[in-house]
């Protein structure tokens, strides 16, 4: 053992908190949140696997018998199957928040004199990476099987900002579910109660047109419904600006509401 | 005089119905270690994440080097280190990138970072492993890199809660010698344990707690000499008359004697042992009562944590049964596993 332990001679660790370390701090932890997807080569493949699967299945098995009248239904699924993979995408973060909690890495990063907020940036950051990355490999898939998005460049691009922006939201409601749960398959539980619903009961997989009357409003209502309906005129170059315009104020209104949640009760002694 | 590292006052927190602390206070000299002796949910944890701004306190005020904990947190956060009962280190990252994490999260600059974490690697003997993800790192590899991620910003107070628990005997011992040395390089420290022997060997004075508050507070020498001077343990060969032995012997006890009575043992604190020891032997021999065991022994923290809260230390060492049997008496020296 040598003296090198407590030596206070080189830099000590800087106290002046500057609103800067917010930034670099979420940076440090979305590096570390990436580091660990790298390193476990397994969650890769799964992410990948996944949402390919759900592709395939709903392209060929539904793809029969889901009438979607003046559109081809894979064109029309694509879209849906993009907001609903980007949604159970964003579940990750509660379950890694919930897993941190557990393994006592968090009170080690609230031990620290870092900016509280950098722990849920950096993990939502790093989650929303992931989920671009899932909806990347799902267009190439979606295109080699039948997806003809006919709209603009620009459109294409914007419906993908609007999905991924969506997933990143769902990421911010979730943190608040890991937050609070008291482990990370408690999270992983809790995290799909409102995620079902809200993904199922909407126009992602099906017209909103053949649900039960009584359902119709809700699914209308429905923010994945919008984000869906935005993304999938975007994609068809046939988005009325209105939807586009309520998706994105969706996503604002729960980054909105739910981050300074969170992060509220992340500070929270 | 200067003002002590870790001052606690008056602590109180309750979760629910249940009180954890009920006004504990506390007192940490700089440079000096803390032994926080107790049972599980005495409070210990509760103690230490109040101290580390990991929880605030219901009622109460402390401060650690200086700072207010509650009013000025990340003044003690920027002083202060912590290793908990279970390693927080990140499975996913390497050794290295553990450390350099927590140096980056303290500000002292990426190329910092690199160089204090190769340091403390090396001082950890954590070098070879160091690039290898920690999920591959034994149960004592976990808790090394553990405390090693606490000094990365050289903390003048460091907070260890039972760092030992549930480590196997050789890593205990290593554990041992790192708090040493960094105690010897004028760290403050409070460290938890629910071993005696642990206590007894690190600290330079130990505070008893029970119950959320201090029962006692001393050096280890002055908590012993409460007790008396010696302890006469006594064996009966026949278990059945150890009530009547106890009853004989009662007179010559410094404070009140216990009993084992299925096993026939008897614990005896008297003052002037080598004197007693004679007049022990001819009360029970002319009561012709068979000795099978006898012995005189300065009073080990056991006894003296057994007549601080009148429970027997089995309910102490039940959380760690195994751990405990194979360290047992036979702690102090270290050489024997380095």
């Amino acid at each position: 053992m040598t003296a090198t332990l407590a030596t206070r001679s080189a830099r000590t660790p800087s106290l002046r908190r500057t609103p800067a370390w917010i930034v670099t701090d979420s940076v440090t932890i979305a590096w570390r949140n990436m580091l660990a997807v790298v390193r476990n080569p397994q969650l890769l493949v799964i992410d990948t696997v996944t949402p390919v699967m759900f592709v395939l299945l709903f392209a060929f098995v539904f793809g029969g018998a889901i009438q979607t009248p003046g559109i081809d239904y894979v064109t029309f699924l694509m879209p849906g199957i993009f907001v609903q993979t980007v949604v159970f995408g964003g579940t990750n973060t509660a379950v890694g928040i919930a897993e941190d909690l557990q393994k006592g890495v968090i009170d080690r990063f609230r031990t620290l004199p870092m900016a509280p907020s950098a722990v849920l940036i950096g993990r939502t950051f790093a989650d929303l990476l992931r989920n671009i990355y899932v909806v990347i490999v799902m267009t190439v898939v979606g295109l080699l099987i039948g997806f003809r998005p006919t709209g603009t460049p620009v459109g294409f691009v914007l419906a993908l900002v609007l999905v991924a922006g969506f997933g990143y939201a769902m990421s911010w409601l979730s943190a608040n579910i890991g937050l609070r749960a008291k482990t990370a398959a408690a999270a992983q539980g809790a995290i799909f109660i409102p995620v079902f619903p809200l993904t199922f009961a909407s126009s992602a997989f099906v017209p909103v047109e053949t649900m039960p009357s009584w359902l119709k409003p809700i699914a209308e209502a429905n923010p994945v419904t919008l984000v869906v309906n935005a993304s999938r005129g975007l994609f068809l170059g046939t988005a009325d600006t209105g939807t586009v315009l309520a998706a994105a104020a969706w996503i604002v209104g729960i980054v909105a509401v739910f981050a300074p949640l969170a992060i509220r009760s992340y500070r929270r002694r | 005089m200067s003002s002590p590292a870790v001052l606690a006052e008056g602590l109180v927190k309750s979760y629910g119905e249940v009180r954890a602390l009920a006004g504990i206070n506390l007192e940490v000299a700089e440079g000096s270690l803390l032994g926080v002796l107790g049972p599980n949910g005495a409070g210990k944890t509760t103690a230490v994440r109040i101290l580390s701004t990991l929880l605030l306190p219901d009622a109460g005020h402390a401060s650690v080097a200086g700072h207010d904990v509650v009013k000025d947190p990340d003044a003690v956060r920027a002083s202060i280190g912590l290793t908990g009962q279970y390693a927080a280190v990140d499975e996913n990252l390497t050794g290295r990138e553990n450390l350099e994490l927590v140096g980056r999260l303290l500000h002292i600059g990426r190329k910092e970072a690199r160089i204090r974490a190769d340091e403390l690697l090396a001082a950890f003997g954590l070098t070879d492993a160091g690039g290898r993800p920690a999920r591959t790192y034994s149960g004592g590899m976990r808790r090394r890199l553990d405390l090693a991620a606490s000094l990365v910003g050289r903390p003048s107070v460091l907070f260890l809660d039972e760092p030992t628990t549930g480590l196997d005997p050789a890593s205990r011992i290593a554990l041992w010698e790192v708090v040493e040395q960094l105690r010897r390089d004028g760290t403050t420290i409070l460290l938890t344990t629910q071993y005696l022997e642990e206590a007894d060997r690190l600290a330079d004075r130990i505070a008893v707690i029970d119950g959320g508050r201090v029962i006692a507070e001393g050096t280890s020498t002055e908590l012993k000499d409460r007790l008396g001077e010696d302890v006469v343990d006594l064996r009966v060969a026949d278990a059945a008359r150890t009530a009547e032995a106890v009853e004989i012997l009662r007179d010559l006890a410094a404070t009140t004697p216990r009993a084992e009575n299925a096993a026939g043992r008897i614990s005896l604190p008297v003052h002037h042992g080598a004197g007693i020891l004679a007049e022990v032997v001819r009360r029970i021999d002319s009561a012709g009562i068979e000795v099978a065991e006898l012995s005189l022994h300065r009073p080990s923290l056991d006894d003296v944590f057994l007549s601080l809260t009148g429970r027997d230390t089995t309910v102490v060492a039940a959380a760690q049964p195994a751990a405990r049997r194979r360290f047992g008496r036979r702690s102090a020296n270290p050489e024997t596993a380095a």
